[in-house]
């Protein structure tokens, strides 16, 4: 036997339920008094650089009924391509932008939404730049491991032909999948779990 | 000091591709609700950029005293939970065995009957007035957590006729990088439950199923006051960057 390699292995996924609220978003099923807010409910204040835009849309399952119980968590760069905090070696972000985001879908609608700000351009590792976007991450009852999906902004057609990730897919019929409707400030990404519009989802 | 503190800034390498054998996959029919949220093409892989090694961060500063003491975090003054007190503790550590510390977890789980404070909730055991079901942590320079809470009771759930769930504790777990992001559930050594649950049984490997049981841990207990049960969490590792190629000028 040759020596081990010593690495572990990750903790499996499970399921995060009908009851992620109770959870992560505490405030939003009436537990209140335990945190004063519940996170990532606020992206941006006054002082914040960058277009104000607003993201929402619905979660679709299969049949095409909306998601009424999933929840969205989103990350971002900030308007000049620097994600905040101290993961990001380059430093220099935005300290009035806080890049995460987390909200659960309307218990009615199945609605999410952010209010958050356009991301500017971020580099891949090559060196190449990348077309703005925003990562998701959606989890919910049914979903056993969370998923990972990107939008980005039909307005910039010239960076997404020319994103070093976009370019790549072999279905380029796939691509609208991850690419909002814009009007005014508001884009909406549906996110489609199954069926003919099944979004792209990466394994990152 | 450690390498990786708190006050030294996080690794930026890529991770360790997922194992996704090792995960339950997305599509599980006993586990009926996946079956129409199942993604069926397949997912698209790339070495990870900046979106993804990087992520968000929370001070400590977030956390108030009760975050982690679920028995007092939600009761009247002077009240508490009722049921079984148990000590959740452990360690947050990457694939290659490193703490990771500074990260939130947070943990949510139903009361000592079985029964969730959410209005979907179906079940007939009794609300606790002084439980509300939700703590969190952030890691220690160690990686290390803890909390206090009542050992919550198994619940029935709409799936077959009579399926119930096992004993078990919810968690959410940040890294540092947003690839890492982590949802899961921790059961309880020797529960009789844990083989008939169809969410456990989308696990395919017998060994990452016992990876989510936490044993009864009795060096940890609290004498005439609270059990314990200990759970280490693995987070995705990053490849170690030495032997990278570097561009020209970098
Ligand atoms: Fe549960």
């Amino acid at each position: 036997m040759p020596q081990p390699l010593n690495l572990l292995k990750e903790t499996p996924s499970q399921t995060a339920g009908p009851y992620v609220h109770i959870g992560l978003t505490p405030n939003f099923c009436d537990i209140t008094g335990v945190y004063p807010e519940d996170l990532g409910t606020v992206m941006v204040g006054e002082a914040t650089k960058g277009e104000r835009i607003t993201v929402t849309g619905r979660i679709f399952d299969g049949t095409g009924t909306p998601l009424r119980d999933g929840l969205i968590e989103i990350w971002q760069a900030d308007a000049s391509g620097r994600y905040p905090g101290p993961t990001d070696p380059r430093g220099g972000a935005d300290p009035h932008f806080t890049g995460w985001g987390r909200c659960p879908a309307d218990g009615e609608t199945g609605v999410y939404r952010f209010e958050t700000i356009k991301p500017g351009r971020v580099p891949w590792p090559d060196g190449r730049m990348q077309a703005p976007h925003i990562s998701f991450w959606i989890v919910a009852r049914g979903i056993n491991l969370g998923l990972n999906t990107r939008l980005y902004f039909p307005e910039e057609s010239a960076a997404n032909a020319e994103d070093p990730l976009l370019k790549r897919l072999e279905h380029q019929a796939r691509v609208p999948t991850l690419v909002g409707k814009r009007e005014g400030q508001t884009i909406t990404f549906d996110i489609h779990l199954q069926g003919p519009q099944e979004t792209i989802f990466f394994d990152i | 000091m450690t390498e990786f503190g708190i006050n030294t800034p996080p690794e930026t390498g890529a991770f360790l591709p997922r194992d996704r054998n090792w995960h339950p996959p997305a599509f599980t029919p006993t586990y009926k609700t996946s079956v129409v949220r199942a993604p069926q093409k397949a997912l698209i892989s790339f070495d990870n950029s900046l979106s993804e090694v990087t992520g968000p961060r929370f001070g400590h500063n977030l956390i108030g005293p009760n975050d982690n003491d679920l028995i007092i975090n939600f009761a009247r003054p002077g009240e508490m939970a009722i049921g079984q007190r148990i000590i959740v503790h452990g360690r947050v550590l990457d694939e290659r065995g490193r703490p990771v510390p500074g990260v939130l977890v947070e943990y949510w789980q139903a009361n000592a009957g079985g029964r969730y404070r959410h209005k979907k909730e179906g079940y007939q055991a009794a609300l606790d007035p002084n439980f509300g079901g939700c703590g969190r942590s952030i890691t220690a320079e160690d990686g290390s957590y803890w909390f206090r809470t009542v050992k919550p009771g198994a619940y029935p759930w709409p799936n077959g006729v009579n399926d119930w769930r096992p004993a078990h504790i919810h968690f959410s777990v940040f890294g540092s990088g947003f690839a890492q992001r982590l949802i899961t559930q921790m059961y309880f050594e020797g529960d009789p439950m844990l083989k008939l649950c169809p969410i456990v049984n989308t696990i395919a490997d017998p060994a990452a199923i016992e990876a989510l049981v936490a044993p009864l841990d009795m060096s940890n207990t609290v004498p005439m006051d609270a059990r314990a049960y200990k759970f280490d969490i693995i987070l995705r590792g990053r490849r170690s960057t030495p032997f990278e190629n570097r561009r020209e000028g970098n």
